[in-house]
């Protein structure tokens, strides 16, 4: 195809060919082209199906407002849906396609959806599909879904990858136009840091896209020259293709600069787009205005557009959409239309007006006092029907029609903060209200209200005067050229009357009829109106179409359009991509991965690593002819409990405590007493929420009188610390203590089994004792290992075996690790992952996250003494309250099968031997299952009801999802070693 | 939102992990007669304005400072940032005054 349609002048770049596809069709194009200008200049003019009936669609607007000409760019990964072609810069190798067709643009079966739409008007969702109730979710829903919707999602990773960013300025400006360059260069010239954001790729806004903005010199040359001047100041930063699409609190702006979509994949080791939030101390919004369009029969045709879109083809992109086109308006400016095509060759067979008084203009008729009431043409228009002031039905042939109805403000960010516009009778349209602007902002321009060219360039420049003079900077307004100042002459006009199949909400397929029906059956409120019809509630969030629809409403109601309602915006201002918002955090990179020191070594030893918070932590260590996990588990369990092994416990949290008060502020986080703990020995610590709810464990070490050790589990490291600081900041502020978290600075190994002290003998400098007599179960110590490294050794055990615990500084953790397995090598030391010391763990009755399950209170875990009444603590007083404290509250219990053969599942619940199983007869649940190897038995820990009482009791263990009963019997949760000989050996 | 710490100036609300009403500093006496109804209330019961609200921040990315925050629940607006130490060491002193 040719570029047919293609004009003199513009801002594209002849030079530059580019080739592109649609549809598989291929075209030509130039640099500085959108995909819809390409696609205009080559004779196309359909280039969408609508949402609903699957109308044929053609580009109606130049910019982000755009409901029709939704297209999906690119493929594979990379493909995205619904882009709006009058965004999408063209580059070369570009491929689109059509969407919500089938089989072909052209001829689209859905299209049958049209003859229907008697039947599919506004609320068919709830009338039509009813009854019976149950095919709603089986027939209805899945049909509709098919049928609905626009683009699809590949279904592929996308390959490219997304930034973050973080601005901070003095003033940020959005919309580079008239208002925005004048802002700019005054606050330039000031000295102050500025960021001006523009969504599209050339800055100048309508000054590029109207012919006689500025009287004695070109719009593009001057923005040219301002963009030269802007880009030359290092207090500016210049913003092209960036969206800022949301106003937050305290002056906090969300942008997206789309960095590669304009090239055929971003270049080496560069971001497709970047998330940037901008800390702005004062913001100023010249975000223009949007036209609107008038509501009349068929009005939704490929090749009717907006006034301003066409000019903007026309003039920056030297494109007409037809060789043949018909203007239809209330207003002066969009006469400007015509007079520019007829400048460069078009034919404009009439202008129709509305206004009976309308001004002349050459070269072309204006039918006054004329509407239009109908069009024809079914893929693109080929005619208009006009009815004169005098009530004669005239046919117009042409393929395009320019529409203007006026134009209102783009009020978007200016409502993100619970901003109210009000009406201005004057211009007729919905501007920002005084009151609910976000904190900072401030609003010029079109954007306010002032919509012609001089308005708009002095109001910038002024605005920028007065927002950095609140910041005590001060600054002139930047001269500026003589421009364009007629007064808006415009005269209301929303919708031909007896007009019904005529689209207000483009992409939501919302009508007049539609909104009459919504007032019809009383859904008269704004908010009514939108929910019923869907008006506004496309991805366009209604641009185009919320004050054409309100005022039809207005009509309907007998009420002016600011008594009717009026319309807010949420953010995003335009749709942002998923992939934006993740940044970098997809994948693997969805959260840090926090890795112990001797990593390393474990992944030598090829051990399998679990996700534990954003830890990784070896989970077994699988040996040549091992082929199932449980093998590799009940070696490590056997060897350690018949010799020694060795398990990486880095990551329990460790919390440093300081302070002459040390003592008493542990006595206030935990649920036991440690004001009488001896300097140089451990103590098992519970702590309770204040609701007397059991939240964590782990054991307190006196290093000195006034400095003690405190660990955390794992999973609960962050919380306890961020407790402990309420505690000694909020509760305890006379305390004298301090706290630090050395999670990260020291490594730490727990060394267990009946060998341990034999090993660990070798490795301690001679100087230390640790025999059982110095160093008896639950010492603690500072000391040195491997002569000379500075060590922490606690006599503390998990497993139930005379075990260690020995940390070392972070940096010498892979060190330390290497030299236990060297030394322990004559034992037939074994390292054991987080499986096997979970079955020890089990073995021995010991509660974790499974038995503190956030429900569970000291009493329930057989703790119940160890809240002391002669102190406070975090739970001490809530704990006691009666209906925590019944005969028959749960009790933590083991758990072991009748026949040994059987195996417990995990997560069952507990049935008396008869009886009905249910929730009214539960007796307690499984909490914690594992394979002991030592007692050749699947056993479990869980809770029953009065369960101490009960041991030696069957239960029924039953899954009824899985249908599994297992017959139980109520034992000791200390399966092994109750006595604790072994600990103290 | 941007919360301007008394020991490090102006920081973004991200940095902070928020637990609610300020009265948490005001921990009942655990040895009082009617300890029980007190820790109750004192746990469950909150207002819940619309407009200024006194509220705990804890800064966990930062200094690990826990702050009293007041804000306008409406607005967002930030009226005053508090050491939470220092209201809760001025309320310790009040209260042994009494």
């Amino acid at each position: 195809m040719t570029n047919g349609n293609r004009l003199n002048g513009g801002l594209i770049d002849r030079s530059t060919n580019l080739n592109f596809k649609f549809d598989g069709k291929n075209f030509s194009g130039f640099q500085g082209d959108t995909l819809a200008s390409a696609l205009m200049a080559n004779g196309v003019r359909l280039m969408g199906r609508s949402f609903k009936y699957h109308r044929p669609r053609g580009v109606l607007t130049a910019g982000s407002e755009e409901p029709n000409a939704l297209v999906e760019l690119r493929s594979g990964g990379r493909q995205e849906p619904n882009t709006r072609a009058t965004v999408a810069e063209l580059y070369d190798g570009l491929s689109a396609n059509s969407q919500n067709r089938w089989p072909s643009l052209e001829r689209d079966f859905m299209a049958i959806n049209d003859r229907f739409s008697n039947f599919l008007t506004a609320g068919f969702y709830y009338k039509t599909f009813m009854w019976p109730k149950a095919f709603w979710e089986k027939l209805y829903e899945p049909v509709i879904r098919k049928a609905a919707g626009l683009g699809s999602l590949t279904g592929e990773d996308d390959p490219d990858a997304y930034d973050k960013g973080f601005l901070h300025c003095d003033l940020l400006i959005v919309g580079a136009g008239p208002a925005g360059l004048a802002a700019a260069l005054t606050a330039g010239r000031a000295g102050a840091q500025v960021i001006l954001a523009e969504e599209d790729f050339h800055l100048g806004g309508r000054l590029i896209a109207e012919t006689g903005a500025l009287a004695d010199v070109s719009g593009a040359d001057w923005v040219a020259q301002t963009q030269a001047e802007l880009a030359g100041m290092g207090n500016v930063r210049l913003m092209p293709r960036t969206t800022v699409f949301g106003a937050y609190d305290h002056g906090i702006y969300g942008a997206v600069e789309r960095n590669a979509d304009h090239l055929a994949m971003p270049a080496e080791g560069k971001p497709r787009q970047t998330l940037w939030r901008i800390y702005s101390k004062r913001a100023l919004i010249t975000t223009g205005a949007i036209e609107r369009p008038i509501a009349f029969e068929n009005n939704d045709r490929p090749g009717i557009m907006l006034a301003g879109a066409v000019r903007a083809y026309v003039n920056r992109w030297a494109t007409t959409p037809a060789q043949s086109l018909v203007v239809f308006a209330n207003n002066d400016d969009a006469h400007q239309t015509a007079r520019d095509l007829i400048a460069q060759g078009v034919k404009v067979p009439a202008i129709v007006d509305t206004r009976p008084d309308a001004p002349d203009v050459e070269g072309t008729e204006v039918l006054k006092g004329a509407e239009i009431i109908n069009t024809s043409g079914r893929l693109g228009l080929t005619s208009v029907q006009v009815r004169t002031d005098k009530g004669f039905t005239r046919d117009l042939h042409c393929e395009a029609l320019a529409m203007s109805g006026g134009w209102n403000p783009n009020l978007g960010l200016t409502c993100h903060q619970r901003g109210r516009p009000v009406w201005n009778a004057d211009i007729h349209a919905f501007v920002p209200g005084e009151e609910g602007l976000p904190v900072g902002q401030i609003v010029a321009g079109a954007a306010k209200g002032d919509l012609t060219t001089d308005a708009a360039l002095q109001g910038g420049a002024n605005a920028a005067v007065t927002a950095l003079s609140d910041l005590g900077i001060t600054a002139t307004p930047a001269d500026l050229p003589a421009a364009q100042d007629a007064p808006v002459s415009l005269s209301p006009f929303w919708h031909v009357k007896g007009a019904k199949r005529a689209w207000l909400d483009y992409q939501n397929d919302v009508t007049v009829k539609d909104v009459k029906l919504a007032h019809q059956e009383n859904f008269t409120s704004v908010e009514h109106l939108k929910r019923y019809t869907t008006l506004g509630m496309a991805t366009d969030q209604g641009k185009t179409s919320n004050v054409g629809a309100l005022a039809v409403m207005a009509e309907l109601t007998g009420k002016s359009i600011p008594e009717t309602g009026s319309t807010i915006f949420r953010p995003p201002y335009t749709p942002v991509a998923m992939g934006a918002l993740a940044g970098r955090a997809v994948g693997k990179e969805f959260h840090p991965t926090r890795l112990t020191p001797s990593h390393k070594w474990a992944e030598e030893q090829g051990a399998v690593f679990l996700e534990v918070g954003n830890w990784l932590r070896a989970q077994w260590f699988p040996r040549k002819g091992e082929t199932h996990w449980r093998q590799s588990v009940n070696r490590e369990v056997l060897q350690t409990r018949n010799s020694v092994g060795v398990c990486d416990v880095t990551t329990l949290g460790k919390i440093d405590v300081q302070g002459a008060d040390a003592a008493a502020f542990l006595n206030m986080i935990y649920a036991n007493g440690f004001a009488k703990l001896p300097v140089g020995k451990v103590r098992y610590g519970l702590m309770l929420r204040e609701d007397g709810v059991a939240y964590d464990d782990g054991t307190a070490a006196r290093l000195a009188e006034d400095h003690f050790v405190v660990t955390t589990t794992t999973a609960n490291a962050v919380l306890v610390y961020r407790n402990m600081e309420f505690v000694r900041q909020c509760l305890c502020p006379n305390m004298d203590v301090q706290l630090i978290s050395t999670t990260e600075a020291w490594a730490q190994y727990a060394v267990a089994g009946p060998n341990s002290r034999k090993l660990l003998q070798k490795i301690v400098d001679p100087e230390f004792d640790i025999s059982n007599e110095a160093f008896p179960f639950m010492a603690c110590g500072e000391i040195t290992v491997c002569g000379g490294l500075r060590a922490r050794l606690f006599r503390i055990s998990f497993s139930g075996e005379l075990a260690y615990e020995i940390a070392v500084p972070t940096r010498y953790g892979d060190g330390l690790m290497r030299a236990l397995m060297e030394a322990g090598e004559e034992f037939d030391v074994v390292p054991y992952g987080t499986e096997a010391l979970g079955v020890m763990r089990i073995e021995k009755g010991h509660a974790t996250g499974n038995e503190l399950n956030g429900t569970t209170t000291a009493l329930n875990l057989g703790l119940g003494r160890m809240v002391s009444t002669k102190k406070d603590c975090i739970g001490n007083v809530l704990s006691r309250r009666e209906g925590m404290n019944t005969p028959d509250a749960l009790a933590l219990v083991g758990l072991k099968p009748v026949d040994a053969k059987d195996t417990l599942p995990a997560g069952g619940h507990l049935m008396n031997l008869t009886g009905p199983v249910d929730a009214a007869h539960d007796q307690g649940y499984v909490t914690s299952t594992a394979y002991s190897p030592i007692l050749n038995s699947s056993i479990a820990l869980g809770y029953v009801k009065g369960g101490f009482d009960r041991k030696g009791e069957q239960l029924r263990l039953v899954n009824p999802l899985e249908g599994q009963e297992v017959l139980v019997e109520i034992v000791s949760a200390h399966f092994v070693d109750p006595e604790g000989e072994k600990l103290r050996a | 939102m941007i919360i301007n710490h008394p020991l490090l100036g102006p920081r973004d609300a991200q940095e902070f992990t928020y637990l609610g009403d300020a009265t948490l500093i005001n921990r009942p006496d655990w040895q009082s007669e009617n300890a029980l109804n007190a820790f109750h209330d004192y746990l469950y019961l909150r207002d819940n304005p619309a407009g200024e609200h006194r509220e705990l921040w804890y800064h966990e990315q930062g200094d690990r400072s826990w702050l009293v925050v007041t804000r306008n629940t409406m607005t967002h607006e930030i009226l005053n940032v508090e050491l939470a130490h220092d209201v809760a060491k001025a309320a310790a002193a009040e209260r042994s005054a009494q």
